[in-house]
Parts: structure tokens; sequence; C-alpha cells
């Protein structure tokens, strides 16, 4: 651990492969992010649009409960779950094949901190570029609800707007960031430590990586009902 | 010169390498063989700090090697080169980014005096044209030397071959041994080379040592192979029909 967390042996270097990172993790996620996130927030409009039966409850609710749904759980704690699979999959699977392949060994032999090298990346640009990745996700899930509402006739946009904008506090977004943060370490370390402690052959690689995708989808879950009774009550 | 003292290696309950001394001399090819599982891969990860010895030192020209932290290694293992078995080529970067790695991470150099130093070692190791090329794009032989270009890019004291020939025809293998040949000897390096090919071990063995049961069994060299009379290291290296008529 404080090999991952040391100071890196050459900045340009570092900036190279974090920015590299941000490519591989965050915008190559965009495509899955942006598909889930429209049908989610569409879906949890519309099957609040058909429970809501009685005329004292206005059809505004149906904005109020997507943005509700959408940002603090829907956007947080799904995306990151997805995401633990997509890119926890591809950390420990690339890491766990340069340890098999011995390229781990030929950065250590040229006297490079390879956990260092290969990982503090990851968790830094993760940290980085995933709460982007969620506020897109927030916003693109509400667009979603909205469409949803449009095209069926079931909402007005008028009274979808006035929903959204009811009782709304910043607070909630902060809540999200902070939890999307935390998963965003949880997926990275989580799998580069599975990675990075692969050993043998074709086989233990995909244990490293489906390990690596349950241990942080459990951790995410056990860390988003810490999290939420840190923060919210 | 590298030297290892009484190195002892234990996997769990696996005494692995067994009061092992030996040394290693600058500017020769100083060859390790033995049967697969013998420990000479063991003895050579131990020699590079891959694996920490349980017991014994391994001196790099007198400094204890074993003994030292991360850091105090980093400046040793700069001087260190090392050929592995598969070749350990970045699969992400291309032939030129390969070779250039060590240069980007250690010096100060400008772009174009690494761009030099590339080509300058590729062309050592008889490569032209294949700067842009992915590892998945080569074939065994051009991965190998490579991996021995990118080894070299350094000049290092020490170059460690890992079963250089493993995977290659024995054309291809040949030239791999004249290469490392012709570089140990030219640069003044101290050449560790991990073979079980008995061509390498004939031709360029300018001293061979055989580990049998993770003991050092018997030293010498290319020439005193052929008049040998240890059981163990004739029934290894003239085991089969070939070897034995050369023998004979």
């Amino acid at each position: 651990m404080s090999r991952v967390f040391s100071k890196p042996q050459k900045g340009v270097i570092f900036w190279k492969q974090l920015f590299n990172e941000f490519e591989n993790l965050g915008i190559a996620s965009l495509g899955i992010v942006a598909f889930i996130s429209v049908f989610m927030g569409a879906v949890v409009a519309i099957q609040t649009a058909y429970n809501i039966d009685s005329p004292l409850i206005p059809m505004s609710m149906v904005g109020f409960t997507v943005r509700q749904s959408v940002i603090l759980e829907f956007s947080p704690t799904v995306i990151s779950l997805i995401l633990a699979g997509k890119v926890g999959s591809r950390i420990a699977s690339e890491i766990g094949t340069m340890r098999i392949t011995e390229q781990i060994d030929a950065l250590e032999i040229m006297g490079v901190n390879s956990a260092n090298y290969l990982i503090f990346p990851k968790i830094a640009a993760s940290m980085l570029i995933n709460p982007i990745l969620i506020i897109f996700s927030m916003w693109l899930g509400i667009l979603g609800g909205w469409v949803a509402m449009v095209a069926s006739n079931l909402v007005t946009t008028h009274d979808f707007i006035n929903g959204l904008r009811v009782d709304f506090e910043g607070f909630t977004i902060f809540y999200s960031l902070i939890k999307t943060i935390v998963f965003a370490f949880i997926i990275s370390s989580v799998s580069g430590f599975f990675g990075y402690e692969t050993h043998g052959g074709a086989l233990e690689v995909g244990q490293s990586s489906t390990q690596a995708v349950v241990i942080s989808s459990i951790l995410i879950i056990l860390f988003n009902l810490v999290l939420t009774q840190l923060l919210l009550t | 010169m590298i030297e290892a003292k009484n190195i002892d290696k234990f996997f769990g309950d696996h005494h692995v390498l067994k009061n092992i001394s030996c040394s290693f001399e600058k500017g020769k090819s100083n060859l390790i063989i033995g049967q697969s599982g013998s420990g000479k891969t063991v003895l050579m990860k131990c020699l590079v700090g891959l694996h920490e010895v349980d017991e014994g030192a391994v001196l790099y020209n007198e400094r204890n090697f074993s003994e030292m932290n991360f850091e105090q290694r980093k400046a040793i293992r700069q001087e260190i080169g090392m050929l592995f078995q598969g070749g350990a080529l970045f699969d992400s970067m291309n032939v030129e980014q390969n070779v250039m790695f060590p240069l980007n991470m250690f010096t100060s150099k400008s772009p174009e005096e690494k761009r030099d130093r590339v080509n300058f070692v590729l062309k050592r190791v008889n490569l032209e044209n294949v700067n842009s090329l992915m590892p998945s794009e080569l074939s065994g032989g051009m991965r190998k030397r490579v991996a021995i270009a990118r080894a070299i890019s350094m000049n290092p004291s020490y170059l460690f071959c890992d079963e250089p020939n493993s995977g290659l025809d024995p054309q291809t293998a040949g030239v791999i041994d004249l290469l490392i040949q012709e570089i140990t000897l030219e640069y003044e390096i101290t050449t560790i080379v991990n073979t079980h090919d008995m061509n390498s071990v004939l031709s360029i063995g300018d001293t061979v040592a055989f580990i049998y049961k993770g003991e050092l069994w018997w030293k010498g060299n290319k020439h005193d192979i052929l008049q040998s009379e240890n059981k163990e290291l004739n029934d290894f290296v003239f085991g089969t029909e070939l070897t034995s008529r050369l023998k004979k």
C-alpha cells in the first residue's frame, strides 16, 4: 500500500499515465453510462407516473421522484456498480496479464516502483473522472425521465420541471459525489490489488478479474450504507 | 563481478536452493544450466532481487545487494538489463516506446538523444524500421531482440538472460546466442544466461554452473563439459542421442 501511494518517480510520466487513464477508464465508459442512465431515468419516471392514482398527488411528483432517485442512488451507486464490472475487470485483467507475462518483473528489474507506476494513476484518474461521469449520468437520467414523460403524454414538461425544482437541496449532489469518490477509490484500488497479486496463468487472471468485481461490488454496497448513515442522518 | 555467497532459499518447507556459492565474471557469458525444476530460475531471481534470499548474500562488485532497501537497490538496478523468457515487452507500447522506456524513466536526455540511442541499440540487434510496430506484430526472435535492445539501452554493467532461446528455431536461437556473446564482449558486461539449450552451452559458455536438485553440482566451462566424468552432468548434457554421439 505504501509503495502504491509513494511519490511518482517521474512527474512527466505520471501525468502522461494519468491522462491515458482518463481516456481508458473514463471516456471509454461514456457510452455505457449514457445508455444506462437514460433508460434508468425513463423507467423511474414511467413507474412513478403509473403508480400515482390519487388526484391529490400532483403529477409534478414524477419529476421530483426522478430527481431524488437518480441523484441520491441510481447514478452514484448503480453506475458505480456498473463501473466496478467494466473498469474493475479491465484493471485487474490488465495488471494481472502484466504480472503473468513478467512485465511487472521487468519494471522491478529496471528499478521502477511497479505498484506506484501501474496502480496509482488508475486510482487518481478514477477518483477524478468518476464524479464527472456521475454528473453526466444524473443529467442524462433526468433527461431520460423527461423524454419518457413527454413521449407518453403522462406528464407535461411544465409539471415535470416543477417537480424537479421542489425542495431541491444542493447537499444531495455533494453527498452523491462523496459516495462516487469513495466508490471510485474502492473499484480502482481493489482491482489493482487483485491484478497485482495474480500468480499463475490465464485461469488465474480470470479469477482475479472476477474477484475484483465481486469484492468491489460488495464493498460499494457496504460503504453505500455507511456513507448514507453518516451523511444523511 | 557478481558473487552468490552461501545462498539458501525456501518456499514453505521446500528447500529450493541449498548453500549455493559461485561467482559470475565480468566480460564473460556465465551460464547456469540444469533440469526444469532444479532451481536455476529461482537462483537468477535471487540474484536480481525478484526473490529474497533466506540465507547468504548476493554481491555486486562487493556491494551487498541482499541487505539493500528498495531505494538503494534502485541504483544497482539501473546497471542491470534483463532479457525475460517471453521478452516481457510492454503490450501497450510500440517497439520504440519499449526500448525508450528506461531512458524516459531514468535519464534527462532530450527526445532526439533518446531516439538516437533507441535507433542505435535497435541497429545493434539487427533490427531496423520496426520502431512503430507493436509487440504483437513481432515474431518470437524479433521480440527477443527488442528485449535485448531494451536491456542494453541504459548501457548496463550486468545482463541477465532467462532462457533466451526458448520457443525459437535452432537458427534464430544461434543468432540470439551470438548476439548475447558479442554484446558481452563489446561492452564488457557481466552476463548471466539461464538455459538448458546445449547448443548455447557449447557455443557461448565461458563459465558454466550446473545446478542439480538445488545444489551447485558442477562448475567449469564449455570445454570442460566434454571431458567431465560427473554422472549427473553427463546425464543432463548428453541425454539425447545427438549429444551422446558428440561426447563419444
